[in-house]
């Protein structure tokens, strides 16, 4: 017989959780079935899509390519975690904005791949832009105004310095 | 899908983890970065025993120098090996050819250790330790080893490293001052190389000097093009470049996939020699 679970605690969307977990669970199954972050959708479970992306201490991470019980001790943001519950977060208003979706299912992995984009390099070009979302696809824009959400929310985050 | 259930080992030490993998038998498996072994979990591909997870021990981290090498932690992830500014200085063509692998995602939690390792022969690193004559430090219940390139590499997905091991450190030679590239055939974005090719050149008077040419997805192992090598010394120009590089092709034991056939594949090696090469010393 296989342990059945393992104790972690890991902090997500800034509060800490402590939980028993099979060691076999994904952590993009722990954020949606353990503690309800559904925004954090799963694409392809092959670990090509990106929509399951999070930020895993602040660096851009499949959530279908780690284990839970690696997020032990970690600090997890999923989409549902980039707003303050008020305001959205500047690339959140920009891909409204400028239409960076048409489904939407491959979004919250796009927001947040473009948020580690922009934390790592404030005025990318575009093709610092296209090869940074390299691991994310997207199936209905051709990627055209996602590019175009990106930038406007590298002005906006500029302006609001 | 669900992975198959499994014992779950966190090491803090390689010792510990040498235990835990002794303890497990042959069915034991290593987890670092995990973005090749969480893939072929979810495909239930492989059913472990127990994952003995060694991505949190320390002495697998790291770049440090050693008298006139450049030792990279088998634990270090792709993304660390590319910011890190000794690796830039004196193995260029390691940082270029770990910023071609996957994705920013996939670079942030893979390690360079795992991509050895695992031996795709599909990977971006393994020509470059074989280019450079890298040397790998392995941990076993015997003690430590040094195996060079050369000897790591036995086939696909197979290497020197025992069930019963782990990859410590791969040491690379400095290499201040060479020209380095890889050059990189694929289809889409994030796409593994149909073929690849990695170059490093001393120039010295505007001619080549010395080069190492290794070469990805060529046969089941990364192929280092000797003949290629020696042909370039003293290359000046594009024309003779491409004149050295048509022997890349030379004693390749190319294979077919749905991606090439072995005509298409040994054309590739040459061309993508000839680029790699042309960009390694600065020629347009």
């Amino acid at each position: 017989m296989h342990q059945l679970h393992q104790e972690i605690t890991v902090t997500v969307d800034g509060i800490s959780y402590e939980r028993a977990v099979e060691p076999r669970t994904l952590l993009v199954h722990f954020l949606r079935e353990d503690l309800g972050k559904v925004g954090t959708v799963v694409g392809c479970d092959t670990s090509n899509c990106g929509a399951c992306t999070v930020l895993v201490n602040g660096q851009s991470t499949k959530s279908c390519s780690m284990l839970a019980v690696q997020a032990d001790g970690a600090e997890v943001t999923t989409i549902q975690g980039v707003s303050d519950g008020n305001e959205w977060h500047p690339v959140q208003s920009a891909f409204k904005e400028c239409h960076g979706l048409q489904c939407g299912y491959c979004t919250p992995g796009m927001v947040m791949s473009s948020i580690d984009l922009l934390n790592e390099n404030p005025n990318p070009s575009e093709e610092e832009i296209r090869e940074g979302l390299e691991g994310n696809l997207c199936r209905c824009t051709g990627y055209h105004n996602i590019v175009k959400s990106v930038q406007r929310a590298a002005e906006m985050m500029e302006g609001a310095k | 899908m669900i992975p198959v259930a499994f014992d779950y080992k966190k090491a803090t030490s390689v010792d510990e983890a040498l235990a835990a993998l002794a303890a497990g038998g042959e069915d034991a498996k290593i987890l670092g970065g995990g973005q090749s072994l969480l893939p072929v979990l979810r495909l239930r591909l492989n059913a472990p025993s127990v994952v003995v997870d060694c991505s949190t021990i320390d002495e697998l981290k790291g770049v440090c120098e050693d008298g006139n090498n450049v030792v990279v932690g088998a634990g270090t992830t792709h993304y660390d090996v590319i910011k890190n500014p000794m690796v830039n200085q004196s193995v260029s063509l390691l940082a270029k050819a770990t910023a071609s692998v996957a994705d920013p995602q996939i670079r942030h939690r893979g390690t360079l250790g795992g991509a050895l390792a695992h031996a795709d022969p599909r990977a971006d690193q393994p020509p470059v330790a074989l280019a450079l004559d890298a040397e790998f430090n392995i941990a076993g219940p015997g003690g430590r080893r040094t195996v060079s390139a050369a000897d790591f590499f036995i086939g696909p997905f197979e290497t020197a490293v025992g069930p019963d091991e782990i990859l410590v450190s791969v040491a690379f030679p400095k290499l201040d001052g060479w020209g380095s590239h890889y050059e990189k055939f694929n289809r889409t974005a994030q796409a593994w190389s149909i073929v690849g090719a990695a170059a490093a050149v001393r120039m010295d008077g505007g001619k080549i000097a010395e080069a190492r040419i290794g070469l990805t997805n060529v046969g089941g192992t990364p192929h280092r093009a000797t003949t290629v090598e020696q042909a370039l010394v003293g290359a000046s120009s594009i024309a003779e470049v491409e004149a050295a590089c048509a022997h890349a092709s030379d004693g390749l034991e190319a294979f077919a996939d749905d991606d090439a056939d072995v005509d298409y594949r040994e054309h590739l090696a040459r061309v993508l020699t000839a680029r790699a090469v042309a960009k390694a010393a600065g020629l347009s």
